[in-house]
């Protein structure tokens, strides 16, 4: 491990990848995610990679599709009118089951929107996002070193399962700066091998790849197949934090930048002695549901915050199902709640449950 | 006996889906000869589209991958920028999938000087779809989204690509041939090794544009689907090279 580095989020993503062994970067120009991009144009070349901006993001993600064929670790990152660009690329990826890892730094929409931070495109990053019945994994980072340590960890998932991983965030984290600590350069001879990669079909049989299959009975298996390898991954990768939840008769529910706010939140009303916990998804696909489900019994109500009309709430309802009361407090279009404003929400939806 | 005439080593041994007559089959077998004469099978990767020539893969022993309507050449970016330059990147498609929906994907590799080939078929309609309108479809043409023929007012023009190729500096090579005689098939083969060539040698984009038919869909018989190429495809799109050569 080295030492402490001050650096923003949207950088930081950058340069983990490369420790991660990422050495091709494909991109089109959008804030809040720039510097992402710029950071990997003056850095790859540094390291042997290449760095290619894209005439857009359908080329970006196409571009990413090749390189991924052709074996590299590989990666974009982009925002939300962009992401929106790379749907069709995405459902291809996941069914020529290619791995590569997509930072969405999230704004404000719909359409056009504006540039500033939101948790919008929840649903359309945990619930498949194009056609077609598929799943990405997905991060909800809430600090600039757990944006580090999940993009490292994202270039290792997305081969291990050969599927695309997407990193949500949005431009708060993104443009925030920290201290963080970079894990050691991969040795790129330590990379997981590719046998099934282009790479010209000398001395072995050619390798196809793609997610096209005329025959419904084949392409249903195929399908079947690829469930198969998302339930796994709904056992094994779920990721989320506990926090004051021991005891807690109330439980906020919050992911990412406002994950991290609910966090002070919870600080402050623990100091008025109110019983409040906080659990924090950091793996959005697979959801926690299982840890949120087992508090139902002790706890009195649950409460979601999002920076949206609501999206994650859908995923906690779930969960809970109608034995508990799940309020819902969020804020479309690029706000964000601050510690106040949610710790007056929850004493709200206390003085609800009370009458 | 001594066989004269054998199928290329690049290709498999199997029926072609294509319809009967569509000169698919033959501009298959040229890019199999060439690659087969440049000694690059084990190190050539072939971008299939979206259209008729999906299935190109089932008919080479080639590395393979099938990419979304239009993507082929940045796709095929992604694939050559991975690779060790030795490794040789074709795009195959047709005029759907790289005038249309693909247009700006073909522009910017070509502008890139990506160092790719494009083997792009022009038959003035959608095949696969069952004959619709494409870019290059004649004015006057009927198509079942053109039931009373190409108007200007409506659909503007036939699309030129391989002149519009020309114009980009990144461009090593960009000509138009036809595969219905064998005079202009072994004009079609020479162009398309030199496009391949030019990959091996670092030149930059290499595009053969082939005009083709498609009996089926134009509702014709095969030698009146060879008479439309020869008297009216060729009179909007004449043949010849418009950048590079030998």
């Amino acid at each position: 491990m080295g030492e402490k580095v001050l650096i923003k989020g949207v950088e930081a993503i950058a340069e983990s990848a490369i420790r991660a062994g990422c050495r091709m970067f494909f991109g089109y120009p959008i804030t809040p995610q720039n510097e992402t991009p710029e950071y990997m144009s003056r850095r790859l070349p540094q390291v042997e990679g290449i760095f290619l901006q894209a005439e857009s993001e359908i080329a970006a993600i196409n571009m990413v599709m090749g390189a991924s064929a052709a074996g590299a670790r590989v990666m974009t990152t982009t925002s939300s009118p962009g992401f929106s660009l790379m749907m069709e690329g995405m459902s291809y990826l996941v069914g020529m089951e290619l791995p590569c890892v997509v930072a969405n730094v999230v704004r404000g929409g719909p359409g056009l929107g504006n540039i500033a931070p939101a948790q919008s495109d929840y649903f359309q990053a945990t619930k498949g996002g194009g056609h077609g019945d598929y799943k990405t994994i997905v991060f909800g980072p809430s600090t600039v070193q757990e944006l580090v340590e999940l993009t490292y960890h994202s270039f290792d998932l997305a081969d291990k399962y050969r599927n695309p991983v997407v990193l949500l965030t949005d431009g708060a984290l993104g443009q925030m700066m920290e201290p963080v600590i970079f894990p050691e350069m991969r040795k790129l001879n330590t990379l997981p091998e590719k046998p099934w990669a282009l790479t010209g079909a000398l001395n072995r049989e050619k390798n196809i790849i793609m997610s096209f299959e005329m025959d419904p009975k084949i392409l249903e298996n195929i399908n079947w197949e690829l469930q198969k390898k998302f339930q796994k991954i709904s056992e094994d990768e779920v990721k989320y934090e506990e926090y004051a939840t021991d005891d807690a008769e109330f439980v906020i529910v919050a992911y990412g930048t406002i994950g991290r706010i609910a966090k002070s939140t919870v600080k402050a009303l623990r100091e008025e002695n109110i019983p409040v916990g906080l659990i924090r998804p950091i793996s959005l696909w697979p959801f926690p549901y299982g840890v949120i489900t087992q508090l139902v019994p002790q706890v009195e109500a649950f409460m979601v915050v999002e920076m949206s009309a609501g999206q994650m709430v859908e995923d906690v309802r779930l969960a809970v199902g109608d034995r508990r009361p799940v309020f819902f407090y969020g804020r479309p279009g690029g706000m964000v709640p601050s510690p106040r404003d949610i710790t007056e929400k929850v004493k709200q939806c206390l003085s609800m449950l009370l009458s | 006996m001594k066989p004269v005439y054998l199928r290329p080593q690049s290709m498999e041994d199997r029926i072609t889906h294509y319809c009967p007559g569509c000169h698919h089959g033959i501009i298959h077998r040229l890019i199999g000869e060439v690659i087969d004469e440049l000694g690059i099978r084990g190190k050539t990767i072939g971008v299939a589209p979206i259209g008729c020539s999906v299935f190109i893969y089932a008919y080479f022993k080639l590395d393979f991958v099938v990419t979304p309507h239009g993507r082929a050449p940045a796709a095929a970016t992604g694939i050559k920028r991975s690779l060790p330059s030795d490794r040789i990147v074709f795009t195959y498609q047709g005029d759907g999938d790289l005038a249309s929906i693909g247009l700006a994907e073909i522009i910017h590799a070509a502008n890139r000087g990506e160092n790719i080939t494009s083997i792009f078929v022009n038959n003035a309609n959608y095949g696969m779809t069952g004959g619709q309108l494409a870019p290059t479809t004649l004015l006057g043409q009927i198509t079942t989204t053109s039931p009373y023929g190409r108007k200007i007012a409506v659909d503007g023009y036939p699309f030129h690509i391989a002149e519009l190729m020309s114009n980009f500096k990144g461009v090593a090579y960009s000509g138009r041939f036809a595969v219905y005689d064998p005079k202009k098939i072994i004009s079609a083969r020479k162009a398309i090794k030199t496009a391949f060539k030019n990959q091996m040698e670092g030149k930059g984009f290499s595009i053969v544009e082939l005009l083709s038919n498609c009996p089926i869909n134009w509702r014709v018989s095969v030698s009146d689907s060879i008479k439309f190429v020869k008297e009216n495809m060729e009179a909007e799109f004449p043949l010849g090279v418009f950048k590079g050569g030998e």
